[in-house]
């Protein structure tokens, strides 16, 4: 059985062509920004449980609008790696039936859940938090050196990774740091694109439903102007695609 | 000169058949978009006239101006001009340029009021005449309609009837005019005249009429191009006499009836014959042939009726619905997009997005991918364009058909429809709780029988009463439908348009559902959760409590879906059970046109939770807010809404914001194929798409001044989004637009 917080059937943000998005509920991080802080807790009372049977019922649902636009499936969180047993056995099905499979992860899991989906995944959506294993701590609640070994072993075996990175003013986006977020990025060899996300303030009032304290009710989203800047940046290290908008 | 000089020869040439001419000679074109030509300064300058004008008409409360003198038929006003200079392709409806005029045989009533709703009056003689000496379609409908008829309309359970204005859905195939020249069809139609059944009965006598008047409606139209300096007495000899003498037919048909839907058919392919001997001949060049394709457009879109305000709250944005369908596969297999489907399409970008034409994508797996991909992009752009699934309709209707109004196909010149606007059903499952009293005015209007009597509603019982309803609803419906197309048949002959079709046709007759999917989500609420019936004073049932959840319609759920399925077969069984009007073919559509917010309007609190007054839902749409699980579960639930037991059309409006499609504009159109294709694959007949940010809405509301083109798709046609009213323009925002947090 999967905990699963939400199910959208139509995503062209998470991954290539049209895709089924499998929200699982728990994360071990609590990032500032985060824009679904109901998916943090397992406790969740409005998560529901599907057996992969179940979500294969949805998923072939799709299975048409993936053929014609190159889609798939991607299983997203929370932190859908809290439940990797979970996410092999779903991945295992679809992989069977010629659905494309994509995992949106931090990587903050130990390898030896990574390594259980590892045979089965198509695509990861790697989002580096922070460069900075302090600064990680300040705006995840954890260091980053779990993610970085993990993303590593990912381009080891092979398989295609999209970099998703967050550009929160005044967190995010010192240029140092994203010039050594992208210098990493530099060294993995399976990385296709890099996705620069703009912070936006949207799920800020599911903090106060679940009575949690935003902290960055002061932050702008950053200009667009900078994101340019930051987008040429990232490609001048990296020399591959960089998306933001 | 050769007027079929080049062509292919076939049965074409002995016989009216428009079909075998464009199969024996029509090329196929299966490239991109990048042979396209940029407008000519002469369409820049008449199209820069015609938008001062189209800005001055809205200065002037939509209608520029009214000729309230002279009854419009088509040679009733002499001819004109924009700008004489500019203009490659002439005619207008009246002397002057958006001049709307009285057409009184559909109804004096219905002309006298829209004259006066724009500070005109209506000629006292015109008057006079009509109420004295000639009925009217809607007087003679009025003289016959039974006093349970009278109620059931007053009462909104079947609304929106043609018995008032013309009921318009017919599409003459005007490319006959151009293949064939007038004196050829009037010979046509001699030779039928001259073979009609020699026993006086009463189907002969009418027949020897119609003949009578389409051969006069003939004349008639020769009489008119001449006036413009035109002999269309023969066939068209080059590709720009082809579209004059094509405009010319329509704009005949555009001057007698002002029905609802004058729609254009299916012209692009035909007319790609013309341009590409043309263009071989080397008498024209790429950008000469889209000059004269926008020259065309621009004159379907200055095509305007006089119409009553109240006509608006049912069919808003004064729309015309010159629906052109473009594009779609032959049965041999070869795709019918020609260069100049994309010509066609191409005029949302030379003249900017408009509503009118109506341009429908017949679409099909099979379509030319780069064909896809330019619709695609054109809908994320103008969300100007309609989709329709040729692979479900060319099994019923061949490869050379048109869509009249939105959704309804039909074979051009060989089928026609008789119009039935809709039935609220809804209102009528609330009639089966009441008893068939009215829950809002209490009137005893449906089946009379004891109000529910129980605490909870129960679902096997509801759906008993509901199919009784049903029954009294649909034989009140062919009824009523009889009479309206008796008298229209009667006072208001389509005499230029049924002169453009064969004499021997096969008639479809289209009712309409409106509120499918709050039917199916109150039933799956009285099924899958415990509703609680609240009576008022008088004992009626005029509200619920809901306690539990239940499976909506729009979540690809079969629970709920297949209630709606059933309710669709249900419906059109119980309707097929009543003779029709000259045996014509029952056929229903799922289909609101902006009605949905005025229907809703004067339908109490319903047990899926909607509240009295608010908007049903468009078309087949699910209930807004109620998907949760995004587009592709919405689209599936559609999907399943069976196209052969609704023939008239299922109609599904999507809406996204841009940057739900993708993060760039290549990946945007890559998904938006991704999306059709996925929804048609699975049969699904219509999609709408709009791709808009919800922030541009709320700035137009407010200032409407700056997006005097902002063009958005409604149930099975377009308007711009300024010309809606409030409460409309309200309904839009609160759908669903599909987004990313």
């Amino acid at each position: 059985m999967g905990l699963v917080h939400s199910i959208e059937t139509f995503s062209t943000l998470d991954g290539p062509g049209i895709r089924t998005v499998v929200f699982l509920q728990g994360c071990p991080l609590r990032c500032q920004y985060c824009q679904n802080p109901d998916t943090w807790s397992m406790a969740n009372s409005s998560a529901k449980e599907y057996t992969a049977a179940e979500l294969m019922k949805i998923i072939r649902r799709g299975i048409p609008y993936f053929r014609a636009s190159g889609g798939g499936v991607t299983v997203s969180g929370g932190e859908p790696l809290l439940q990797a047993d979970f996410v092999q056995e779903l991945f295992t099905t679809c992989q069977s039936e010629h659905v494309s499979t994509a995992i949106d992860s931090s990587l903050y899991i130990a390898t030896s859940q990574l390594q259980k989906v590892l045979p089965v995944t198509d695509l990861f959506l790697a989002d580096i938090k922070h460069i900075d294993p302090e600064k990680s701590r300040e705006l995840t609640g954890v260091t980053n050196q779990m993610n970085m070994n993990n993303l590593r072993l990912i381009s080891d075996h092979h398989i295609s990774i999209w970099i998703r990175y967050v550009i929160v003013p005044g967190l995010t986006d010192n240029p140092q740091d994203v010039t050594s977020m992208a210098q990493l990025v530099k060294t993995l060899n399976t990385v296709e694109r890099i996705d620069l996300l703009p912070y936006h303030a949207l799920g800020a009032h599911k903090w106060d439903l679940l009575g949690l304290d935003y902290k960055l009710h002061e932050t702008q989203p950053p200009s667009s102007q900078q994101m340019t800047e930051l987008a040429q940046l990232v490609h001048s290290i990296t020399n591959k695609p960089v998306y933001w908008q | 000169m050769d007027c079929w000089r080049g062509f292919i020869p076939g049965q074409w040439k002995d016989e009216i058949d428009v079909r075998d001419f464009i199969q024996k000679n029509y090329q196929p074109y299966e490239g991109d978009a990048s042979f396209l030509a940029l407008p000519t300064d002469r369409t820049l300058k008449l199209w820069g006239k015609c938008r001062s004008l189209l800005a001055e008409e809205r200065k002037r409360q939509g209608v520029y101006a009214v000729d309230a003198d002279i009854p419009l038929n088509i040679t009733s006003h002499p001819p004109g001009y924009v700008d004489r200079d500019l203009e490659l392709i002439v005619g207008l409806q009246t002397d002057q340029p958006l001049k709307r005029a009285i057409q009184v045989y559909g109804g004096l009533r219905h002309a006298a009021n829209a004259c006066q709703a724009y500070g005109y009056q209506i000629n006292p003689q015109v008057e006079e005449f009509f109420s004295k000496h000639r009925r009217t379609h809607n007087e003679g409908v009025f003289t016959v309609y039974t006093p349970e008829m009278r109620l059931a309309r007053r009462s909104g359970i079947i609304t929106g009837l043609p018995d008032s204005y013309g009921r318009g859905r017919i599409i003459g195939d005007y490319r006959r005019v151009a293949l064939y020249g007038v004196d050829r069809l009037i010979d046509a139609k001699e030779l039928d005249r001259k073979l009609t059944g020699e026993e006086m009965t009463d189907q002969v006598i009418r027949q020897r009429e119609e003949l009578y008047d389409q051969i006069q409606a003939l004349q008639d139209l020769k009489e008119m191009a001449l006036s413009y300096g035109y002999d269309i007495s023969g066939p068209a000899q080059n590709a720009v006499q082809a579209v004059q003498w094509l405009y010319f037919g329509f704009l005949a048909a555009i001057k007698e009836q002002n029905g609802a839907a004058m729609s254009l058919g299916r012209v692009s392919t035909f007319l790609d014959i013309y341009i590409q001997r043309d263009l071989q001949e080397g008498v024209l060049t790429e950008a000469q042939a889209q000059e004269l394709i926008d020259q065309l457009v621009i004159k379907l879109r200055l095509v305007r009726h006089l119409r009553t305000p109240g006509y608006s709250d049912l069919f808003a944005g004064d729309p015309n619905w010159v629906t052109e369908a473009i594009g779609g596969m032959g049965v041999d297999g070869r795709t019918l997009v020609t260069k100049t489907s994309y010509r066609v399409l191409h005029t949302l970008e030379t003249l900017g997005p408009s509503p009118e034409p109506n341009l429908t994508v017949l679409w099909s797996k099979n379509l030319p991918r780069p064909f896809m991909e330019y619709c695609a992009h054109l809908s994320i752009t103008t969300s100007a364009i309609q989709y329709e699934n040729d692979d479900v309709m060319r099994p019923f209707y061949g490869d050379d058909y048109g869509i009249a109004c939105c959704v309804s196909a039909m074979r051009m010149g060989k089928e026609s429809q008789y119009f039935g606007a809709r039935c609220n059903l809804a209102k009528l499952l609330l009639y089966a709780l009441n008893g068939g009293r009215d829950e809002i005015s209490g009137e005893q209007v449906g089946l009379e029988m004891p109000i529910y009597p129980g605490e909870i509603l129960d679902y096997d019982q509801v759906m008993h009463r509901l199919d009784k309803q049903m029954d009294w609803l649909a034989k009140l419906y062919v009824n009523t439908m009889h009479v309206i197309h008796y008298m229209h048949d009667r006072y208001s002959y389509e005499r230029i348009e049924m002169a453009l079709h064969d004499t021997n046709l096969t008639h479809f007759i289209a009712f309409g559902i409106a509120g499918l999917s709050v039917v199916a989500d109150s039933l799956s609420a009285i099924r899958y959760a415990r509703v609680r019936p609240c009576r008022d004073e008088s004992g009626l049932i005029t509200d619920f409590e809901i306690e539990g959840d239940f499976p909506k319609f729009g979540n690809d759920d079969d629970r709920v879906d297949m209630i709606a399925v059933d309710l669709i077969k249900t419906f059109m069984r119980k309707l097929r059970r009543y003779p029709s009007y000259k045996n014509s073919v029952h056929t229903l559509s799922i289909l609101t046109i902006t009605s949905n917010v005025m229907y809703g309007k004067f339908t109490g609190t319903t047990p899926d939770g909607r509240k009295r007054g608010e908007p049903l839902a468009p078309g087949a749409n699910p209930m807004h807010g109620r998907e949760e699980h995004g587009a592709i579960a919405a689209a599936n639930s559609v999907a399943k809404l069976p196209y052969g037991y609704a023939r008239d059309g299922v109609s599904y409006t999507f809406s996204i914001v841009p940057s739900a499609l993708g993060t760039n504009e290549s990946e945007r159109i890559n998904n938006l194929v991704g999306f059709l294709y996925g929804y048609f694959a699975q049969d699904a007949h219509h999609i709408n798409v709009n791709v808009l940010n919800l922030e541009t809405l709320r700035e137009a509301m407010e200032h409407p001044e700056q997006y005097p083109d902002l063009t958005i798709r409604v149930s099975g046609y377009a308007v711009h989004f300024t010309k809606l009213n409030r409460e409309q323009q309200e309904e839009i925002i609160t759908r669903t637009f599909y987004k990313r947090m």
